[in-house]
């Protein structure tokens, strides 16, 4: 295989691990924010369990997410050293805003937020929790800046020809705020804040079923449950607000989105389906015209097709794009489903009285992280050829000096080195959710007094 | 080019990346000294006591890695490009040993089998030398130089990074971090063990200055131009003067039992030998070892000068806050190493 392939598959591959643990520390983080806000206020130990709890998971999430962050910033001068030199200058300010700002502040206090249970007051800890949150979601916004910079540049100019060009800074503030930015950060935040909510679900929903610490899990399952069913809204508004963007910037990843090829035809919105590229056309069930009038508010409006892009302007994996951009709305979709229905339950006061409703919010754990990954597989499949939209293609970025040999080596090592950390990541997640909590054979170790009383209310 | 109190931006970031990977080099230095000597400790309880005296900063002090690896990027991408990319086969093994470690540090006391926290122990301990390895290996290519041809790529090939000075300075690293490490741990423990590490930072001490003083030796004599700047500007020797009398006094004040002290004077040890290698080089970032005009240097690799104008007014607002909340972390966890439920 030839090195731009391997390098692409390393990319994605440590991307796409790496991925799995930023949004979750995003999300989790927010309901610990919570979680630990309600101890304050109201006094009842059991908000401090819980936190206490998701504080050691938090912990893990962290771990693993500094690692593989640390082979994503090395990765980009490793195997991607042209785009390196052309994105440096760039960059620049947005990394040293990321690592200023958000990534020490996190960093900073996590120590605190772990360790500091018995060393600092409870309104410090607080604040270093608060801190260890506020410092994930800063950290985001620069990441999805510079990530929105190479699908919508802006405020900079072109430096330099051939292998020696490069991309100097004109406009900070052009540059931060280039036309995708805002509803990028927007959606990844509400995806990574859906993802928290979910995973503190499905424990807790795990604990209801095992009858283990049923009352802090009744509890905690309802503040993520709030947080849940609001982001899985909202991302509606962000998602909308992100498509008519691209149309507007990409026409080719819209085009890529929906496998429309011909721009005198309106546009049509596929439920699901399969795209035959040599047919030019899309089997499945479909809303006629919907995509224009998702963009124009008009059935007949005409969008640019396929057709009318250059070949070697366009992406090649067309398929690949539609099927990510359709499940992660699938999977949206379900999210709202679900979460509407649990909170019309609870509404009832009938939220925890169907097993296999619990059983649901234990398995879709994971459907928030796939949406988030196929979210971004979308976008970035969807770029291609380009990997500065326009600008530099994804071929021209790579290192000159590396051969395929020493890529197709590192990328064995870490594959490897992924599965050890992965099955670190399972078996200390399982610990410590076996663990739980507070130990229950203890009656002094429990948080509070009232767990059996307060449970023959709820009956 | 545009100046700030009559220095040019690229030399202003020079200090800051200099500053960054020197703070690196002071905290993950200690932690990485630290494991090295764990397989010096021989029962589980100090084991564990020596692990969670770090357990609660490595991750903190690998972020300097971090954004000092951010910096090299934002600053002189064209560094960041030649040497990663130049020393592919380097930079992932850093990264293996990297992840080993951290897995080590997790993994290790969360089961009891004699054979588990033995492997973990094992693991822990190679993973922490062999980074401290691999970074003085790269630095020795660097102060070298290494084959940077047309368009500051590099043209060699990967096996010529094992060269004996590299290896050598290598080799002080170690030396160095080990002997700043059992400081930190003889700051951390008590009672046994305190006596036990106590031993070690004498080892140590002396394995240090018999490495440092090796690889001057050699340097003058294999390497001399490395020197050249200091024998053109004879005031530039109070830095390995101070070098000297600051690795002097850290056995003085090890023997007067000054454990704190004693750390404070090996971190200036390592800002010092960091300072000594930027006035050589500076303003050459890599000396390329085919043809001085394909030396990598701040100008030739720095940013624009708007963008680091941007990047250093960022720094100069974030700096003071990083300052505040690292010393109150740091105060935080003053003093002995305490087990509690949070421990590892």
């Amino acid at each position: 295989m030839d090195v731009e392939i391997l390098a692409r598959i390393q990319f994605a591959f440590t991307i796409g691990f790496h991925y799995i643990y930023p949004p979750l520390s995003i999300g989790l983080g927010l309901i610990m924010v919570v979680m630990e806000g309600t101890y304050l206020t109201t006094g009842n130990k059991i908000y401090e369990t819980m936190t206490r709890f998701w504080t050691k998971i938090f912990a893990l999430i962290f771990g693993i997410g500094v690692a593989t962050g640390i082979v994503m910033e090395f990765e980009f001068g490793t195997n991607w050293a042209t785009y390196s030199k052309y994105v440096g200058d760039v960059f620049g300010s947005a990394l040293a805003a990321e690592g200023i700002f958000a990534f020490a502040l996190e960093s900073g206090f996590l120590g605190v937020l772990l360790f500091g249970w018995n060393r600092v007051t409870p309104k410090v800890h607080f604040i270093a929790t608060l801190g260890v949150w506020l410092g994930s979601m800063f950290s985001a916004i620069w990441i999805v800046v510079a990530n929105s910079w190479q699908q919508t540049p802006a405020g900079y100019h072109i430096v330099g020809e051939g292998l020696n060009a490069r991309a100097e800074i004109t406009d900070f503030w052009a540059m931060v705020f280039n036309p995708s930015s805002v509803d990028r950060i927007m959606h990844v935040w509400t995806g990574a804040l859906i993802a928290g909510a979910f995973l503190v679900m499905s424990v807790h929903a795990y604990y209801i079923l095992k009858v283990r610490y049923t009352e802090l899990s009744e509890k905690a399952f309802k503040i993520a449950l709030v947080a849940g069913v609001v982001f899985s809204m909202s991302q509606l508004i962000t998602g909308h607000s992100s498509a008519n963007g691209v149309s507007v910037n990409q026409p080719a990843k819209l085009a890529a989105f929906e496998g429309h090829f011909n721009t005198q035809q309106p546009a049509d919105m596929y439920i699901f389906g399969w795209v035959d590229k040599k047919k030019q056309t899309v089997y499945g069930p479909k809303i006629p015209g919907g995509l224009s009038l998702l963009v124009h508010w008009d059935f007949d409006e005409p969008i640019t097709g396929l057709n009318d892009i250059p070949k070697d302007k366009q992406p090649e994996a067309v398929n690949a794009v539609f099927q990510f951009y359709h499940l992660m709305i699938a999977l949206g979709l379900f999210f709202i489903a679900l979460t509407l229905f649990a909170s019309f339950l609870w509404w009832r006061r009938r939220l925890f009285s169907f097993r296999w409703l619990m059983w649901v919010f234990v398995f879709s754990v994971m459907l928030p992280q796939l949406a988030n990954e196929f979210g971004w597989f979308a976008a970035e499949i969807g770029r291609q050829p380009w990997v500065v939209y326009g600008q530099l293609r994804t071929s021209d970025a790579l290192s000159a000096n590396v051969n395929a040999n020493q890529v197709m080596f590192s990328l064995i090592m870490f594959t490897l080195i992924y599965i050890l950390l992965f099955l670190l990541f399972i078996y200390l997640l399982d610990r410590k959710i076996k663990a739980g909590p507070y130990d229950e054979s203890k009656v002094e170790d429990r948080p509070f007094q009232s767990s059996i009383v307060q449970s023959q209310k709820e009956i | 080019m545009s100046t700030f109190l009559g220095m040019d931006y690229p030399t202003w970031w020079f200090l800051v990346v200099g500053a960054l990977f020197s703070g690196y080099a002071i905290l993950d230095g200690f932690d990485l000294g630290a494991g090295a000597w764990h397989l010096f400790l021989k029962d589980e309880k100090s084991r564990r006591i020596a692990l969670n005296a770090v357990g609660p900063v490595w991750d903190g002090n690998e972020v300097w890695l971090v954004i000092g690896g951010g910096a090299m990027f934002a600053g002189f991408p064209v560094l960041y490009a030649s040497l990663f990319s130049g020393m592919y086969i380097l930079f992932m093994l850093f990264l293996a040993f990297l992840i080993f470690r951290a897995v080590s540090i997790e993994f290790r006391s969360k089961e009891s089998m004699k054979w588990w926290t033995k492997l973990w122990d094992i693991s822990y301990c190679i993973s922490s030398v062999m980074l401290a390895l691999l970074l003085g290996i790269v630095l020795g290519n660097v102060l070298n130089g290494i084959a940077i041809g047309p368009g500051y790529e590099f043209s060699g090939y990967w096996f010529e990074f094992l060269n004996p000075f590299a290896i050598l300075v290598g080799i002080t690293t170690l030396a160095l971090f080990m002997m700043h490490g059992s400081i930190y741990l003889a700051m951390k423990t008590e009672g046994q063990l305190f006596t036990r590490v106590t031993g070690l930072v004498r080892n140590a001490i002396i394995f240090f200055v018999a490495c440092y003083v090796i690889v001057t030796f050699y340097t003058l004599i294999f390497i001399p131009q490395l020197s050249d700047r200091l024998r053109q500007n004879p005031g530039l020797f109070i830095i390995p003067l101070l070098a000297f009398l600051s690795i002097a006094n850290v056995p003085r004040l090890v023997s007067k039992g000054k454990f704190l002290m004693a750390f404070i004077f090996s971190s200036l040890t390592v800002s010092l030998l960091l300072i000594l290698v930027a006035v050589e080089l500076y303003p050459v970032l890599i000396v390329s070892s085919l043809d001085m005009q394909f030396n990598i240097t701040i100008y030739n690799a720095a940013s624009s000068d708007k963008s680091l104008g941007i990047m250093l007014a960022i720094c100069a607002i974030g700096a003071p806050l990083v300052i505040i909340y690292t010393i109150f972390v740091y105060r935080t966890f003053w003093g002995k190493v305490k087990m509690d439920e949070t421990s590892y």
